[in-house]
């Protein structure tokens, strides 16, 4: 999923002190599952803006909306009712569904109300932790299904380096080494043999080098 | 200020501290008439959105109440609450409110003392504090404007 944390609230506040009515937009998905911004953590925004306000002698009127997804186009026209009258919208979705709102609604200032972090697993309850870059041609059918882009702090293509000490990685001893991981996993599935083949140098065009990406599904488009 | 008398919440989980509230009664020991309790299946049960919407309310203070370290009917969710107490006090500082006004507190069903006189120090504790930064103006902002 996409994780996300919710920002300071002294930034939010400064976002919305202008405004005497504002549209606060929650997101169904991913948000949700990293308890960031679903329509829990709307609520409880709205309510700490309100209080926040209240102290400095501002009022303001809070209107709260979740959509079951944020960065498609048929949900986000839902919003349509209740965008009437408001000054602004601010919304809990991760960057896209900021975009797509601030999109769709041209005259309508935008503000987002949570820091996009990175694509991620939940580890246990509460924690998240980065897997994927997205770097468009994906490596973990020979890497034993660890990502050495995600999880290695060099993104090296064939590792360990001289930082891996007893299966950590010298930024940090709360981080493993990827390189570490994924030899283990080679050796516990018989296949040593995939980790003397070099990888090559990788083509970051398709990891966002070649400028911003998009699919195009020809069989799709309408 | 001097005739301030504060409302506090207590949520209260309903295989101890709701007991022990009954107990002090049984016992017949006082405590103040401030605390408006709500019982909960589990102090874990307790979100961050009640105890926010208890202060959006009007609440001067706010207890959460559970089972003693290891006697949660439900394993754990006295911890889980306890855990979520402190998430919670980190979002009153940033709000303003000041999360020294939310506690947690631990009981058994047979602690009816007990819970008499955290009801007693929770409400001395926020009477010197003073209302809630919020309580006069979410009444104020409550009431229709004159037209």
């Amino acid at each position: 999923m996409i994780t996300a944390e919710r920002k300071p609230l002294e930034e939010l506040i400064e976002f919305v002190r202008p405004f005497k009515r504002i549209l606060l937009v929650g997101c169904n998905e991913c948000v949700t599952v990293c308890s960031a911004g679903g329509r829990k953590e709307v609520g409880l925004l709205a309510s700490g803006l309100k209080m926040a306000l209240l102290q400095s002698g501002n009022t303001i009127e809070i209107r709260e909306h979740t959509l079951e997804r944020q960065c498609d186009p048929e949900y986000i026209d839902e919003l349509l009712p209740m965008i009437d009258g408001v000054d602004a919208v601010m919304s809990m979705a991760c960057g896209c569904g900021v975009q797509e709102v601030a999109r769709r609604y041209k005259n309508m200032p935008v503000f987002p109300a949570v820091n996009t972090k990175f694509m991620g697993a939940s580890e246990r309850p509460g924690v998240w932790a980065e897997r994927c870059q997205g770097c468009g041609n994906c490596l973990l059918g020979v890497t034993g299904g660890i990502c050495p882009i995600a999880r290695c702090s060099k993104r090296l293509m064939n590792g360990p380096c001289g930082g891996s000490v007893t299966g950590k990685c010298e930024i940090s001893q709360d981080v493993d080494c990827a390189w570490q991981l994924i030899w283990d996993r080679l050796k516990e599935l018989g296949l040593e043999d995939q980790y003397l083949k070099i990888i090559p140098a990788k083509d970051w065009r398709t990891a966002g080098g070649g400028g911003p990406r998009k699919i195009i599904r020809e069989d799709l488009t309408a | 200020m001097e005739n301030f008398e504060p409302v506090i919440v207590a949520f209260c989980c309903h295989y101890c501290a709701y007991t022990a509230a009954d107990m002090a009664g049984s016992q017949r020991l006082t405590y103040p008439a401030n605390i408006k309790i709500i019982r909960v299946p589990c102090s874990g049960k307790v979100d961050a959105i009640h105890i926010i919407k208890a202060f959006e309310k009007g609440a001067d203070g706010v207890y959460v109440a559970g089972c003693l370290d290891g006697d949660c009917h439900f394993k754990n969710g006295n911890n889980r609450a306890s855990r979520r107490v402190e998430y919670v006090q980190k979002y009153l500082d940033e709000i303003g409110i000041g999360g020294e006004r939310l506690e947690m507190v631990k009981m058994s069903a047979g602690m009816g003392y007990l819970f008499a006189k955290i009801a007693s120090e929770m409400t001395e504790k926020i009477r010197k504090l003073g209302p809630s930064p919020v309580r006069p103006l979410t009444v104020q902002a409550s009431q229709p404007t004159a037209s």
